[in-house]
């Protein structure tokens, strides 16, 4: 069983429910950190730093089991590069900040990179979690197999819930074979053009794994056997590019997707979006934008609202600025009461995500 | 047995006054969809583990989600337990009534109500069923993906809330992989609309966690569905083995080369020739085990994908490996399979599905070991499995007529999904826990593990009204299951490494 081996390799768990702990018994709050690559995203919180990052090391990987499980302090690119040696891959291809962005903070923040809408998002590819409650309990959810319904489906609420609900100690994660071909297209189309185009496309079974619009240009990206990949390719036309031009959209180095104060829509494909000033980047074939603007938040939240989707402030809100859209009365009433079902003293990460949570 | 509710270590309700129930039941829904009447309820007595019965205080039909709304606040109002029931093919007895319940039958929600041909997704009603979606969205190109054996009867919101499997999982995913958005009500008459028409939703992952919660935190009124295009071509291929263990070996083999097959199915020679006797597949009667490998994608790439399949299974030994001759062989091979439960009937009077999902490597062990407890118990076990995701549907025959037999059925079982929590897997991979499984979920999961999925319950459903006694047990019953049990599941399995 291959795991890495490397020296600083650390079981951390026991020291750090010793911490959870006695927050708890002092309600003092934490602000659990990784590589902390994504501290600015969602609300500033305070309180004392919990760091997992010397949690680390990669547990068991049986590549004929298609998982695998690590610590939640591991770095992705050393899980990434692991996988590769082995020819698999993380099919969610979560953005990485920087080289000490960690497996924990990516399952916590749950950003999924362009293949989203053809593999999945990153709670699809978790299949258990051991994490530490509130209290300070060690408690595993999920497991190691694919197929699992035992007991609600705790593990993949850990995915996205930004450390609000349980400190991620380790993940048991979904990974899949490296595709054999990969050919990344580019068309001189404008948006418009582009987005009817991709909806009759994206009903036919091509092995589409990117679609993207970066204001001037349709981008489509093919994965997957070589025969497949080849064959639509020359169906589809446009020009061939560099299939690095795809690791500037996933890790977000790409244009405005580095820009300083940078909002995210996630909508329906089929949604009419009104017009706002602003410059635009379309991703997921059209179902996230990544948008700068100068235009008040209430507009671009209302014109997300209004096609069906939401808005997140993705980066660089100001302090005490939303991050994430309100949400209505009776779910965010269900949100409190689960936050109190996990952590009953709120000492994890309170506020990162709204307000009281 | 378990059909039996136990006061002492299942939750009690105080008995609510059933005229009373009936006669506000009465002010919200027309008469013929009440049924109050015993010979009317029989129907609603059991689900498709039908050797768990009981009958329900009463059985409500409501037709839309204010009428659902209505029953449920009255509910709420007297201390009434709630049971949603969709087809009521269920294989775990997660809509057996509790006691003196409400039946809530969610089969009239029957409509397709949008299609989004653009975002690719179906917003249907709960009781529609299964293979309806794939069927009304075929003239698109498109399918909905997960595939239970059951799909033709089977409802979408009875999918949601087991997070239905099938033999497409491999590649397709399960249910919660193919749903995008809900629309439900809590046992306090709120309706709570999650997910949505987006690829996410602002907060918490409600979707992950309403999906496979088998009814104990909402009813769902509404599902929004993902649609996927339908693959440009398909092709399976039968490989026979003269042994158990080479196909396992087999299995393991095609994994780990990096082939995504769509299906990967596994069938033993007890099952094999109960589903060849029953539809006339073509199988190798003679085999000990056969896999079932389908692969679709470019002509070329299924072409070539088999080829590396029929290498890899005659490298671990298969005596034969032949590609399905037509669209109709193709056809035949799957029905087999997937007739493969009913078939067991012409073997034994009744038969007990099993459904735990294990490490792929350990298959060729579990395999024997199952083996040793069917003879240990003396019952005899088929096997059938979806191989590729290590999830087993062993099939125990047994004749419920003969004193005893039902009960030794159910104690292997539970042996059978103890073992596969010692190996490192888990005690259902996709039919539920439901009130089959509900002891060997304390052998699964710690007390504080047990703890905070009651705690997830409270939070939606404080009175723990929604489908009392099943999927999370009691700590009480933990403490007296645990007592009895778990010491004794150790000791089963001495003879075996732990992982």
């Amino acid at each position: 069983m291959p795991t890495s081996t490397g020296s600083s390799d650390a079981d951390l768990g026991d020291q750090l429910a010793g911490r959870v702990r006695a927050a708890s018994a002092e309600q003092a709050a934490l602000r659990i950190v990784g590589g902390d690559s994504k501290a600015w995203y969602g609300r500033q919180t305070g309180g004392e730093v919990l760091d997992i990052s010397g949690h680390r090391g990669v547990v068991a990987y049986e590549p004929s089991e298609l998982v695998i499980t690590a610590r939640a302090g591991t770095p992705v690119i050393e899980i990434e590069a692991l996988l590769a040696r082995h020819g698999q891959t993380l099919a969610f291809e979560p953005p990485v900040f920087a080289a000490v962005s960690t497996i924990g903070g990516a399952v916590a923040a749950g950003l999924a990179g362009p293949a989203r809408p053809f593999a999945g998002a990153v709670r699809d590819f978790v299949l258990g979690v051991r994490v530490l409650d509130g209290r300070g309990r060690s408690l595993r959810f999920g497991g190691t197999v694919f197929k699992n319904v035992a007991g609600f489906d705790a593990f993949r609420l850990m995915a996205g819930a930004m450390g609000c609900l349980g400190v991620l100690l380790e993940a048991s994660l979904r990974v899949t074979p490296a595709p054999v071909a990969l050919i990344a297209l580019t068309f001189e189309v404008d948006w418009p053009a582009a987005r009817s185009r991709l909806a009759p496309l994206m009903r036919r079974p091509l092995p589409v794994t990117g679609a993207c619009h970066d204001g001037q240009r349709l981008h489509l990206r093919l994965c997957g056997p070589e025969a497949g990949v080849k064959l639509a390719a020359r169906d589809l036309g446009g020009e061939e590019e560099r299939p690095a031009f795809w690791d500037g959209v996933r890790h977000m180095t790409h244009g405005l997707l580095a820009a300083p104060r940078l909002w995210r829509l996630s909508v329906p494909q089929s949604a009419e979006i009104a017009h706002l000033d602003g410059r635009w980047f379309w991703d997921w074939g059209g179902a996230q934008a990544w948008l700068v603007t100068d235009e008040p938040a209430e507009r671009v939240r209302a014109l997300a609202a209004g096609a069906g989707g939401h808005a997140t402030l993705f980066r660089g809100a100001e302090p005490g600025e939303a991050v994430f859209t309100p949400l209505a009365a009776p779910l965010l009433a269900l949100h409190r009461r689960l936050k109190h079902a996990f952590d009953p003293q709120g000492v994890l990460n309170p506020g990162r995500m709204y307000e009281g949570l | 047995m378990l059909d039996q509710f136990d006061d002492r270590l299942d939750p009690t309700f105080a008995t609510a006054d059933r005229d009373e129930l009936i006669a506000r039941l009465r002010s919200v829904l027309p008469a013929d969809r009440l049924i109050t009447k015993v010979e009317g309820m029989r129907v609603y007595e059991s689900d498709g583990l039908a050797a768990y019965r009981g009958l329900p205080g009463v059985v409500a039909l409501p037709d839309n989600t204010a009428e659902v709304c209505a029953v449920l606040k009255i509910c709420a109002a007297l201390g009434t337990p709630v049971v949603a029931r969709g087809a009521g093919t269920g294989l775990s007895g997660g809509a057996l009534p509790f006691p003196g319940c409400l039946l809530l039958g969610l089969a009239r929600f029957n409509r397709i109500l949008g299609l989004d041909l653009d975002a690719r997704t179906a917003r249907v009603q709960p009781g529609v069923r299964n293979l309806a979606i794939s069927e009304a969205v075929a003239p698109h190109g498109l399918f909905y993906a997960p595939d239970p054996s059951s799909q033709l009867a089977c409802s979408i919101g009875g999918n949601v809330a087991e997070n239905a499997g099938g033999v497409h999982c491999l590649k397709y995913g399960l249910t919660v992989h193919n749903i995008q958005g809900l629309q439900m009500v809590t046992m306090g008459g709120e309706v709570l609309r999650i997910g949505g028409e987006a690829l996410d939703a602002p907060g918490f992952d409600f979707m992950a966690l309403m999906t496979g919660s088998e009814g104990l935190l909402g009813v769902i009124t509404e599902v929004t569905v993902k649609l996927l295009p339908a693959p440009a071509h398909a092709q399976v291929l039968l490989a026979a083995f003269d042994d158990v263990r080479r196909a396992g070996q087999a299995v393991a083999a095609i994994i780990a080369a990096g082939i995504v097959p769509a299906a990967l199915e596994m069938m033993d020679n007890l099952a094999l020739r109960a589903a060849e006797r029953h539809v006339h597949a073509g199988y190798p009667v003679d085999a000990a085990a056969i896999l079932l490998c389908e692969i679709d994608g470019a002509v070329e790439d299924v072409a070539a994908g088999l080829a590396r399949v029929s290498v890899l299974c005659e490298a671990a030994g298969a005596s034969k490996v032949r590609l399905a001759r037509d669209e109709d062989e193709r056809k035949r091979f799957w029905a087999g399979r997937k007739g493969a439960f009913p078939a067991m009937g012409r073997m034994a009077p009744d038969y007990y599905c099993i459904d735990g999902t294990i490490p792929r490597r350990r298959l060729a062990d579990v395999l024997v070991e199952i083996q040793r407890l069917s003879v240990a118990h003396g019952l005899a076990v088929a096997n059938v499995f979806h191989a590729g995701d290590g999830n087993l549907h062993p099939l125990i025959l047994y004749d419920a007529s003969a004193p005893g037999e039902m009960e030794r059925a159910e104690t292997l079982g539970g042996a059978i999904l103890e073992l596969c929590v010692f190996v490192g897997g888990t005690i259902t991979g996709e039919h539920g826990v439901g009130r089959e499984k509900i002891n060997q979920m304390c052998v699964q999961f710690s007390e504080a593990e047990i703890e905070t999925f009651a705690a997830i319950k409270a939070a939606f459903d404080p009175a723990g009204l929604l489908n009392p006694g099943k999927a999370i047990p009691t700590l009480a019953r933990c403490a007296e299951f645990g007592a009895m049990h778990v010491h004794r599941g150790e000791l089963a399995f001495a003879h075996l490494d732990r992982l």
